[in-house]
């Protein structure tokens, strides 16, 4: 078992997502950065679908109370075991009373815990995703207890190597496809789509990014359509939002592009303040 | 054969939209609805889902699709090969609203803005049978057509930063029950005390895409009576078979 000292800021399990469930309006979710999620997961040997811990800006202080081994990923947030620093994308052997902390935020924005066998939280509707409404719990509070697998001692993985590339942690290129209405598109909004910068609004988190500025609209609202993470909507006020990985099912306003799955990786690692640029694919 | 051309466009790596003219029809519902399922039962485990709207329909694929131009032509003759719609069965069901003075924060203001009574604008709204177009936005929340012209009603232009679970609302030329509690724009009119999305159940709504609704007004009193039901889990929600 592994004790919650801090929740961090925003602290959540993920595995990859809840899949078949859209036809109720159950949204995706699942790890914001699956790159991320993938390497950790595979470095310690376990499934892909196994669930993580996703930290946005902040980590969180854990406690294990058992024997096992862990991988940290993604965002460099400085990570520490009993105080001593310790790096991303490396398995660790850990036992009873030490304590994983994180520092400042280097590099990213999200990081990710990974665990041998992945944490055993509530399955709900084939997923241990954290949603709010379809999960009991939408967030991680100290004194949560996740349950872990019980560690036989043998590490097969623990000298596992794999060259992780991170330069999609700092990139601004974002790639992506046409949307659905791109086509409905003047040629002036076309350009100034591709050629100039984007910046990430403070309205940023599981669900969106909305983007600060705002492009000359006059696309009227379409019917109400499906939608995935990573659709480009641009809204009645000429803003454009980017969902992610909780967004809704559908959406009415016109889908002018979409990011490659790569992409929303990259997005993911983006705070507030920084700038992306479109490029097509 | 349908009357209908649908276009086939690429959505991303693994997903293609399928999509009728812009326009929401019962006619196009069902061609829609009948796609889906011959989508879902031809080809099986590659896909994820296929997940409808008014007008369209998303495949999610399992797999990458490497050969889009193959994975489009299998589509069209889906499409091609279905005949006309057989009428699938849906239901027809009962949800009890309360219109009291408690629920229906925005009745005035419709009342007001279309020279109607309280009492037209519930007779107007619980007359109608409405139709399940899909589930979208929240868990649980069904897009319904059908609404009355009389009853047609703007958008808030500030929504609330809170609407309670089971508001009965009319945005625009819609009408819908919020699930569960969420930020709205719609005005409210009245309150449902039943569950639209649980997902313990192993059907996580009782109603689907191509079904229909028709709300009934029930008492302060009643409502308290099925809230409790529901909460105990044995309130049995009234639905008739329909063709």
């Amino acid at each position: 078992m592994i004790k919650v000292l801090k929740p961090g800021l925003f602290s959540t399990i993920q595995d990859l997502g809840r899949f078949g469930y859209q036809e109720f309006g159950v949204p995706y979710s699942g790890v914001m950065d699956r790159q991320a999620a993938t390497v950790a997961n595979a470095l310690l040997g376990n499934h892909k679908n196994d669930a993580v811990i996703e930290m946005t800006m902040m980590g969180v202080s854990l406690e294990f109370k058992c024997e096992t081994l862990i991988c940290i990923s993604g965002a460099d947030m400085c990570p520490k075991l009993n105080g001593i620093p310790i790096s991303n994308n490396k398995v660790l052997q850990v036992k009873p009373k030490d304590v994983l902390a994180f520092g400042r935020l280097l590099r990213g924005f999200r990081a990710y815990i990974a665990v041998l066998g992945g944490f055993r939280t509530e399955i709900s509707m084939n997923s241990r995703s954290f949603y709010k409404g379809v999960t009991l719990k939408n967030q991680l509070i100290k004194g949560d207890c996740l349950r872990v697998k019980t560690f036989e001692g043998i590490s097969t993985n623990k000298n596992a190597l794999l060259k992780v590339n991170l330069d999609y942690l700092t990139i601004n290129e974002i790639e992506v496809y046409k949307g659905a209405e791109f086509d409905l598109l003047s040629m002036a909004q076309q350009k100034r789509l591709f050629n100039s910068n984007f910046s990430i609004s403070n309205i940023n988190n599981r669900m969106a990014y909305q983007l600060n500025e705002a492009m000359e609209n006059d696309l009227r609202a379409v019917i109400t359509s499906p939608v995935l993470p990573g659709t480009v909507q641009l809204t009645p006020s000429g803003k454009l939002i980017v969902l992610m990985r909780d967004c809704q099912t559908t959406g009415g306003y016109p889908r002018i592009l979409q990011l490659k799955e790569s992409a929303i990786n990259c997005l993911a690692q983006k705070y507030r303040g920084q700038t992306i640029a479109f490029k097509i694919t | 054969m349908s009357k209908f051309k649908p276009t086939y466009k690429r959505f991303n790596e693994k997903a293609i939209l399928i999509e009728w003219p812009f326009e929401i029809s019962e006619t196009i519902l069902s061609d829609v609805l009948n796609l889906k399922k011959k989508i879902e039962n031809a080809l099986g485990y590659r896909i994820i889902e296929a997940r409808s709207a008014y007008q369209s329909i998303l495949v999610l694929y399992t797999d990458y699709i490497f050969d889009e131009i193959h994975a489009i032509k299998e589509l069209e003759e889906i499409y091609n090969s279905m005949s006309n719609a057989v009428p699938s069965q849906s239901k027809l069901w009962k949800i009890p609203v309360c219109y009291h003075a408690d629920f229906s924060l925005d009745i005035e203001e419709i009342t007001q803005s279309k020279n109607l009574s309280k009492d037209d604008v519930i007779r107007l709204h619980s007359e109608a049978i409405y139709t399940v177009y899909f589930i979208g936005f929240l868990p649980g929340f069904l897009y319904l057509g059908g609404l009355n012209e009389r009853l047609f009603t703007p958008r808030k232009e500030i929504p609330r930063r809170q609407i309670e679970k089971g508001a009965v609302a009319i945005g625009g030329n819609q009408t819908g029950v919020y699930p569960n509690e969420s930020p709205g724009g719609w005005n409210i009119i009245g309150n449902s005390p039943i569950d639209f999305f649980n997902h313990q159940k192993e059907k996580p709504c009782f109603a689907k895409a191509g079904d229909r609704i028709q709300f009934v007004s029930v008492s302060l009193k009643e409502y308290v009576t099925i809230k409790a039901l529901v909460k105990s889990g044995v309130y049995n929600l009234e639905s008739e078979q329909v063709v």
